[in-house]
């Protein structure tokens, strides 16, 4: 987009990383359960080992790559 | 609050200069770090929230300000020499590329080995200990994120909004009931501990206000934005996990509630925030003044190295109490 002089993406994949999300009102996890975001940005967990999904918890620092 | 103790000459001299500006006489030199570390702390505090029994005007009196000079100048001077003797700090000429700047601030908390008093909370310590770390903690908690929001009006364009909202996030999204120093007042008063700002600044270890001072000094200097910046990263990348072992640690000790409900907050939040500070924060501040990148190792490597000093003595304390 031309008439933004930075890149602002709404999702954002972190190297080895979760899946930074920017602006969501809810999110659904893999149970299907819709949880109610109330920060303008949060991370998801992409390793599946987080603690308290759908939210990273850092777990994947710990994990053998 | 008040005025703390002092701890020796110096803090004597400037404890009762702050409570009466009419005293003359020059400021002694410090007898001990101990003295040393609480007047420098106290002399930041006139940049916070000050003292009720001092003079608010103190804060920009020439004199004052050229002893908080000389203190700081002997505080940063101590930092850079641990930095420059670190294992992990590379060559001076060898200033990371800033596109490395989130790597390298990844590579630094890696390879930190000090001890984790987390850890020691998920495992072993009782209930006193407990207790007193968080004492200890409060110093900083209190007030916590305040000396990075002194950085904002520093900043280029894409540091600036990444770190507002980092910062927005830390005070409570709009909310203040879930501003983050607020979240651990509630939980101080929940185990049974004053909540005030500054309660427990009488009862800080030396290494305690070091580590505040540290962070204090990075904030309220534009020159060292980038250390400042590096230090909130670290800060953020090393809070995840040890959130998560404090929650395991105060449930076992029957101290959940608001207090673990502080640090659960901080699994998540800290989770974000550190990819907001390593790569949005130092990653583009790295890019647009290239300068910064090795300030901002040193200050992510102070972080890491006087939070190592505060547990090391703390743990050492306890150990000699078995």
């Amino acid at each position: 987009m031309k008439d933004r002089d930075f890149d602002h993406p709404d999702v954002v994949l972190v190297p080895h990383g979760p899946m930074l999300l920017r602006g969501a009102e809810s999110v659904q996890d893999l149970e299907g359960r819709v949880h109610t975001v109330d920060r303008p940005v949060v991370a998801l967990c992409r390793c599946e080992k987080s603690s308290r999904l759908p939210w990273c918890d850092g777990t994947h620092k710990v994990i053998p790559r | 609050m008040r005025l703390p103790k002092p701890r020796g000459g110096l803090s004597e001299w400037l404890v009762a200069r702050l409570a009466e500006p009419g005293l003359t006489g020059s400021a002694p030199d410090a007898d001990s770090w101990d003295d040393e570390s609480i007047s420098l702390w106290t002399l930041h505090e006139l940049s916070f929230r000050g003292f009720e029994d001092a003079d608010d005007r103190a804060e920009w009196d020439p004199e004052l300000l050229g002893v908080r000079r000389d203190l700081e100048e002997a505080l940063e001077e101590r930092l850079r020499a641990r930095w420059s003797a670190s294992p992990t700090s590379p060559a001076s000429s060898a200033a990371p590329a800033a596109a490395d700047v989130p790597t390298a601030l990844e590579d630094l908390v890696a390879a930190d080995d000090g001890p984790s008093l987390a850890d020691h909370v998920r495992r072993r310590a009782d209930r006193d200990q407990v207790l007193e770390l968080l004492r200890q903690r409060s110093v900083y908690h209190l007030k916590e994120s305040d000396p990075s929001a002194f950085v904002v009006p520093r900043l280029p364009v894409r540091a600036k909004a990444a770190l507002m909202a980092l910062q927005f996030d830390e005070y409570g999204d709009g909310d203040p009931n879930r501003l983050h120093s607020h979240l651990f007042a509630r939980g101080l008063e929940a185990v049974g501990l004053r909540a005030e700002y500054g309660a427990y600044v009488e009862d800080a270890t030396t290494e305690n206000l070091e580590m505040n001072n540290a962070g204090s000094i990075f904030g309220l200097h534009r020159r060292l934005r980038g250390a400042a910046m590096g230090h909130l990263a670290a800060f953020e990348m090393t809070s995840s996990l040890p959130s998560r072992k404090m929650v395991q640690g105060l449930e076992r000790l029957g101290l959940d509630g608001p207090m673990s409900a502080y640090y659960d907050e901080h699994v998540e939040a800290d989770a974000i925030h550190e990819h907001l500070a390593a790569r949005d924060i130092c990653g583009t501040l790295a890019e647009d003044e290239p300068d910064q990148a090795a300030e901002i190792l040193f200050g992510a490597f102070t972080c890491l190295d006087v939070e190592a000093r505060f547990a090391t003595a703390m743990l050492a304390t306890w150990e000699e109490q078995r």
